[in-house]
């Protein structure tokens, strides 16, 4: 028996959430006293996938073959499939990135394996049966999934589970697995990389400004803002609605879920679609004239005021601040 | 064209979520129910296409109680051409897209649209599902959707970026935001709907995978702490020594 889990990377590095899942597979791999198991596809150096020692795998399988260099959602699916029979494992985590999401439902329904995505705590085994807790309606609820398959599968949220470093050593094994032809049915054409910006749903900070910053005009003090704090740039759906920003930056409801340790949310109501996308973020900061505007019910720390003017001072004690 | 369009019933996006029967049970006292707007856009998509001159049918499939036909009018009203609803209560996503594969295999579609995920158990699951049920594509979220000759571009997003790919036909696609203005049922839509055909055909069995056994409403946050608009290096402070997370 043991725990499989699925290592993302980015251009040969392993991603943020990597570590995040490796260390939830390791945590209940060692719970139930097996092995957690890790498996990489594309091309990632030895060396780059060593550093999942520092989070309790002990065995590393790497899928390197040339025609697996860029994501083929049947073809990952498939390996991951038959490396979870070859490995024995009942149990597969994956996180619950865009690459995830559409990876993970394809692996269950060829496992038959009951499917939990965006868990958002560790998995509590009761011998057959698991019981894991995720978000649903929209952030508006926890509801605990049980889940009575043989093989289990989990998508972990983005940023909600604590990595702990768990030392251990690993080999590294090539896996060539037998891959039908049918499964190359898709073809990347491009990839487009926004290298200077930092993910948003990988963020740890997120800066985001809605419709009190009264035009794009205004953004340049956001983006220096997220810059000083190292944050992501999000803003709400009308302003990308209005074009003002990308639609890739709206967050809530209809947008992109994040749940960073600091939200700092900038002329932005606080309307329930766009909470359902931002309230699991730990700590929330609200800036906004209108001392009644919803926002500052689910906020830690509010300023009421003028953002074109707050937000200039706001960077200016940040920068003090990074300076001591 | 033949597309095939799932859609999903959802409490309204301004819901207040509660629970009853000890918390074992989503309360829908009072809930208004609507299309799922991700499912809104799959479906303005599939219209756009077959008015756009490609030429082909949209149908709609639910799968759900007989509670949910508003929703299926609704999106006759919109402009698919006929519905189907698959009589069963939808118990998870395993189960859904069973069904959904089940119909699609004996009516072979050129593109099998549905939401991102459902806004209500946001698992993201259906489509991905249906497509290795079917044994096709997917793409579980697209950001832009566009067919030439046959051939499907999508754009997915991925962590900082966006990726291009090209499928042809059979394919499932998530669609998401960007993919299409939702519509809005005009009068004539609204009128036609009625002597549209929707057809309701049993479930095969399938056991579920997974159940919900209880449900809690998130944490709540203390109050907010105010700070002064003179004072922001207060709030700099605080984030640095009680809040810990600059
Ligand atoms: C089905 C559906 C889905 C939706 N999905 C989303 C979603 O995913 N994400 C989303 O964001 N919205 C979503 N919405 C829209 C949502 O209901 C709100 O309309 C939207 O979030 C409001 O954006 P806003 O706060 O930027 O603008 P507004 O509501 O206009 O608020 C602007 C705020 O800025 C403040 N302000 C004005 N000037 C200043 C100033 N100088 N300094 C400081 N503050 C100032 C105002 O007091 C106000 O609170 C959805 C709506 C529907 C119906
Ligand atoms: N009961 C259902 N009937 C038809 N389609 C559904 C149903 N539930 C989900 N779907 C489709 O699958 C998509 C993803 O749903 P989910 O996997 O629940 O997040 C939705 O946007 C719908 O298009």
């Amino acid at each position: 028996m043991s725990v499989i889990v699925y290592i993302e990377n980015t251009e040969g590095l392993l991603k943020k959430s990597a570590f995040e899942v490796a260390s939830y597979a390791a945590q209940i791999a060692n719970l139930r006293q097996v092995q957690a198991i890790a498996i990489s596809i594309g091309d990632v150096s030895n060396s780059e996938l060593q550093k999942l020692e520092n989070y309790g795998i002990s065995k590393i399988l790497t899928v390197t073959s040339d025609n697996l260099k860029s994501f083929v959602n049947q073809a990952y699916a498939s390996i991951i499939a038959v490396a979870t029979h070859k490995e024995q494992a009942d149990t597969v985590v994956l996180s619950n990135s865009f690459t995830g999401k559409g990876l993970a439902p394809r692996i269950a329904a060829k496992l038959e394996a009951g499917l939990v995505s965006n868990a958002i705590s560790i998995a509590a085994f009761n011998g057959e049966a698991v019981e894991i807790k995720r978000t649903a309606f929209s952030s508006k609820a926890i509801v605990t999934v049980t889940l009575n398959s043989p093989i289990k599968v989990i998508t972990l949220s983005p940023n909600s589970f604590e990595v702990e470093e768990r030392k251990t050593s690993a080999q590294i094994e090539n896996f060539v697995p037998d891959i039908a032809a049918t499964d190359f049915n898709t073809v990347v054409k491009e990839i487009v990389r926004a290298t200077d910006k930092i993910s948003l749903p990988e963020a740890e900070i997120v800066v985001s400004a809605g419709r009190g910053l009264k035009g794009p005009e205004n953004w340049g003090m956001i983006e220096e803002l997220a810059n000083v704090l190292g944050a992501a740039t999000a803003c709400s759906k009308p302003v990308s609605d209005a074009g003002w920003r990308p639609h890739a930056e709206h967050v809530g409801q209809t947008g992109i879920v994040v749940s960073p340790n600091l939200y700092i949310a900038i002329g932005i109501s606080g309307a329930i679609q766009h909470l359902a996308g931002v309230s699991s973020s730990k700590t929330i900061v609200v800036i906004n004239k209108d001392p009644e505007a919803p926002f500052f019910k689910v906020a830690d720390y509010g300023i009421v005021g003028d953002a074109l003017v707050i937000v200039p001072q706001l960077i200016a004690a940040l920068k003090t601040h990074k300076g001591n | 064209m033949k597309i095939l369009v799932c859609i999903s019933n959802v409490p309204d996006t301004t819901s207040k979520i509660t629970f009853t029967n000890n918390n074992s049970e989503f309360n829908n006292a009072g809930i208004q129910y609507i299309i799922n707007p991700y499912d809104e856009i799959a479906l303005s998509k599939a219209v756009d296409l077959v008015n756009g001159g490609a030429n082909g049918t949209v149908t709609v499939i639910n799968v759900g109680e007989a509670s949910t036909e508003p929703t299926i009018r609704k999106a006759l009203a919109i402009g698919a051409d006929q519905a189907i609803r698959v009589n069963a209560t939808p118990k998870d996503a395993w189960f859904v897209a069973n069904q959904i594969a089940e119909y699609a295999k004996k009516n072979d579609f050129d593109l099998i649209l549905t939401g991102r995920e459902s806004i209500d158990y946001n698992g993201a699951q259906v489509p991905a599902m249906v497509g290795e049920l079917l044994s096709i594509p997917s793409v579980s979220i697209a950001k832009k959707l566009t067919i030439e000759n046959k051939e499907v571009t999508i754009e997915r997003e991925i962590e900082g970026g966006k990726e291009v790919l090209t499928a042809s036909f059979p394919v499932v696609v998530g669609t998401a935001e960007g993919v299409a203005e939702p519509k809005i049922p005009n009068m004539r839509g609204i009128m036609g709907a009625r002597s549209k055909s929707l057809e309701v055909i049993e479930p095969i069995a399938v056991e579920a995978l997974t159940s919900f056994s209880s449900y809690e409403t998130p944490p709540t946050r203390g109050s907010v702490k105010l700070i002064e608009e003179s004072n922001v290096h207060e709030l700099v402070n605080l984030l640095h020594t009680e809040a810990k997370v600059i």
